[in-house]
């Protein structure tokens, strides 16, 4: 186990820069999931990290060591790639040993190692199979055997379940956690999926186009997003934003191009008449009664049984809202949907920076 | 209850119609197959079949030219068995055919490995290192023929210039030397074929196999021993299997260079049927010379068709 310092990390493929200074601590132990929007640089990073690419620029650390330069067989990285990379020509007990049998490990020793790995992940009866005959699920919990019975310093996951099913990837996620939780070992884990993310991480990084645009515990990215970015990134589904200007004299609030007034429970300092963004999560929405609020038409209603999601229209502009109760709405009725003011976001028009 | 069960009226069986032998052999699948198949199969007999068994037949006959000859039994045969320039053949030619071979994959192996790696003008040296197949036979053998020329020889040449030999040497004036000389002749050839045939095959390795194995801490070494290797198995006993039985068949390059010579030192199986049969005019005793081929081809095709049966990590059948 160690801990693990990416600082001002570049990289370039021909004249691209592709990660543009991302800096990450991970201390030992801890569990880092990197989230952002496709072709962001996530695998990019935990190559790097692996030694499989070159750094263009900056330093990453494993323990008290710079490994810029340090040969991805000596980094003692175990690595989960989103395509498994099973050895199409070895058992699956042979997969989870090779790296044990490359380090001429005692024949008995490596049995053991697998055993005990296999027991952990369920793949005992498994052990004499070729990856061809397995199913998908089968083929990720090797994958991840093969990175465990190794005992690494550090574990890099990239997107590991992205292709299993629903009902798998939620077993899975429960698997990923309860091993982190007993082996302790420093983790990146690269994912596409929000709850994964929420779920499993110590700590969030979001990522977009090269760079970190927040990092800090999953909950509060989701209170407290830095940035627009942030804030429509973390959440599913996503915050909506309403576009208008401050009102800070009198009640405070966003007055909207239609009329409509969003609540706040404070407007920031000196900001009449700001041109601003109103963020507001679909969950932090009432129906109707009193107080301020924006007219809204009903446009799609899906109940899912545990809450109701409710697509309305405000303004030309298409806005979520989730309720616990079971509201019977129909599209095109006419209703009122009342934001919380105190768990309202405000977000620069134009910077996209949290006020 | 269970007596109204078994009062119910028994379920009324679905008629289906007999079908007449004619209708089955219209729609039958396997007979379909074999309707399909049908035209292939004349083909086969009318190229394959027919010629492979004419010279069969021709085996048993003494058949001169000019006269169809009549059945002899086993004679041919006896005869070549005992023949000293025949048992040379045979030996020129599994010597020929093991040691071209043994090269041919040690060299094409080392040049897939290479091409496979990134560097520059990749594309242009591959298509470089197929030249020596796209040239016909005849002509890179007329060349061969010139490098190797007793007097003209652009090696002892440029050996002579280096002041590393004195004379010139006599490349296909020698039993030896004209052995390796034609065998460097066919493996210059061959070449080309097997290390494409092997890129081809490295290509389907996929890069994130090497990865994990370097991860895992594999070596180069290590990962060629335990991942390129292994997976490029079947994909070897395929053009090793076409590569041995090119060169047991070999006639062109032989034909040009030394035409068997000298004394018989070169001489193939190939060529010397065709030189008693076509040249010499003993008709039936050159078709038994190739017909006595089959068995080696037979024998090579089986050894390769059990390293080829598909791997089990292949199949994917049950392990049971
Ligand atoms: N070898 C390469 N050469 C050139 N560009 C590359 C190379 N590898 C990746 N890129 C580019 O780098 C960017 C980041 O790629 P990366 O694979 O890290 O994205 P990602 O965040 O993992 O995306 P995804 O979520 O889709 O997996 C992409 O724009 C990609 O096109
Ligand atoms: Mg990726």
């Amino acid at each position: 186990m160690a801990s693990v310092d990416i600082r001002d990390v570049r990289k370039s493929f021909g004249t691209t820069q592709i990660i543009k200074g991302v800096s990450v601590p991970i201390s030992d132990g801890e569990f880092v999931v990197l989230v952002g929007p496709s072709g962001c640089g996530k695998s990019t990073l935990l190559r790097m990290v692996a030694g499989l690419e070159n750094i263009t620029g900056g330093t990453i650390s494993i323990g008290d060591r710079i490994v810029n330069n340090v040969h991805p067989k000596e980094r003692d990285i175990a690595m989960v790639f989103q395509n498994y990379a099973l050895y199409p020509h070895m058992t699956v007990g042979d997969n989870m040993g090779f790296s044990l049998k490359l380090r001429n490990t005692d024949k008995a020793l490596i049995n053991e190692r697998v055993q005990k790995a296999a027991g952990i992940l369920g793949l005992q009866s498994l052990l004499e199979r070729f990856p061809r005959q397995l199913s998908g699920g089968q083929r990720q919990r090797v994958a991840m055997g093969r990175a465990i019975v190794r005992d690494p310093q550090v574990f890099l996951f990239d997107e590991p379940l992205s292709n299993l099913d629903a009902k798998l990837r939620v077993a899975m996620r429960t698997e990923i956690k309860e091993l982190h939780q007993r082996l302790k070992t420093t983790t990146v884990y690269v994912t596409h999926d929000q709850i994964e993310a929420m779920t499993m991480a110590d700590k969030i990084v979001v990522m977009h186009d090269g760079i970190v645009e927040q990092m800090g515990a999953p909950l509060d990215l989701y209170d407290r997003p830095q940035n627009q970015f942030v804030a429509g990134f973390i959440g599913s589904p996503a915050m909506n934003f309403l576009t208008g200007t401050v009102t800070a004299n009198g009640t405070a609030g966003v007055q909207m191009a239609n009329g409509a007034h969003l609540p706040l429970a404070k407007a920031p300092a000196a900001s009449e008449g700001r041109p601003v963004v109103y963020g507001i999560r679909p969950e932090h929405m009432e129906l109707g009664g009193d107080g301020p609020g924006v007219e809204a038409e009903v446009v799609v209603i899906e109940p899912t049984g545990s809450e109701t999601q409710l697509v309305a229209r405000v303004g030309g502009q298409d806005i979520v809202a989730i309720f616990r109760e079971r509201h019977q709405l129909t599209p095109g009725q006419k209703i009122k949907l009342r934001p919380r003011a105190d768990v309202a976001h405000l977000f620069d028009k134009e910077t996209g920076k949290r006020l | 209850m269970s007596d109204t069960l078994a009062g119910a009226p028994p379920r009324a069986a679905i008629a289906i119609p007999e079908l007449t032998a004619w209708q089955a052999l219209r729609t039958n699948r396997n007979w379909l197959g074999f309707w399909f198949m049908l035209p292939a199969i004349a083909f086969l007999v009318l190229f394959l079949v027919y010629p492979l068994g004419l010279g069969m037949w021709l085996s048993f006959t003494d058949a001169k030219i000019g006269s169809a000859g009549k059945f002899v039994g086993l004679d041919n045969y006896e005869w070549i068995i005992g023949d000293s320039k025949f048992q040379g053949a045979v030996f020129n030619t599994l010597f020929y055919t093991f040691v071209a071979s043994v090269i041919k994959f040690a060299v094409g192996l080392y040049l897939a490995l290479l091409l496979n790696e990134n560097m520059p003008f990749k594309a242009l040296i591959r298509a470089l290192i197929l030249i020596p197949f796209i040239v016909p036979t005849v002509l890179s053998a007329i060349a061969f023929w010139w490098i190797y020329d007793p007097t003209f020889s652009i090696v002892s040449w440029s050996l002579r210039k280096m002041g590393w030999i004195s004379g010139n040497i006599n490349f296909l004036g020698d039993a030896w030397n004209s052995r390796w000389s034609v065998i460097f002749a066919n493996v210059w050839r061959g070449v080309p074929f097997i290390a494409i045939t092997l890129l081809a095959g490295l290509q389907t390795v996929s890069p994130s196999l090497y990865e994990a194995a370097t991860l895992d801490g594999a070596t180069r070494w290590q990962n060629f021993r335990h991942i390129t290797y292994p997976l490029l198995t079947p994909i070897i006993a395929v053009v090793m299997t076409f590569s041995v039985l090119f060169t047991f068949t070999d006639f062109q390059l032989i034909k040009v260079l030394t035409n068997g010579g000298p004394a018989g030192a070169t001489e193939l199986m190939a060529t010397m049927s065709y030189n008693t049969a076509i040249l010499g005019g003993r008709i039936g005793e050159g078709a038994a010379i190739s017909t006595a081929m089959v068995p080696f081809l037979l024998g090579a095709i089986m050894i390769s068709w059990f390293g080829l049966q598909r791997r089990k990590w292949q199949s994917g059948e049950n392990n049971e």
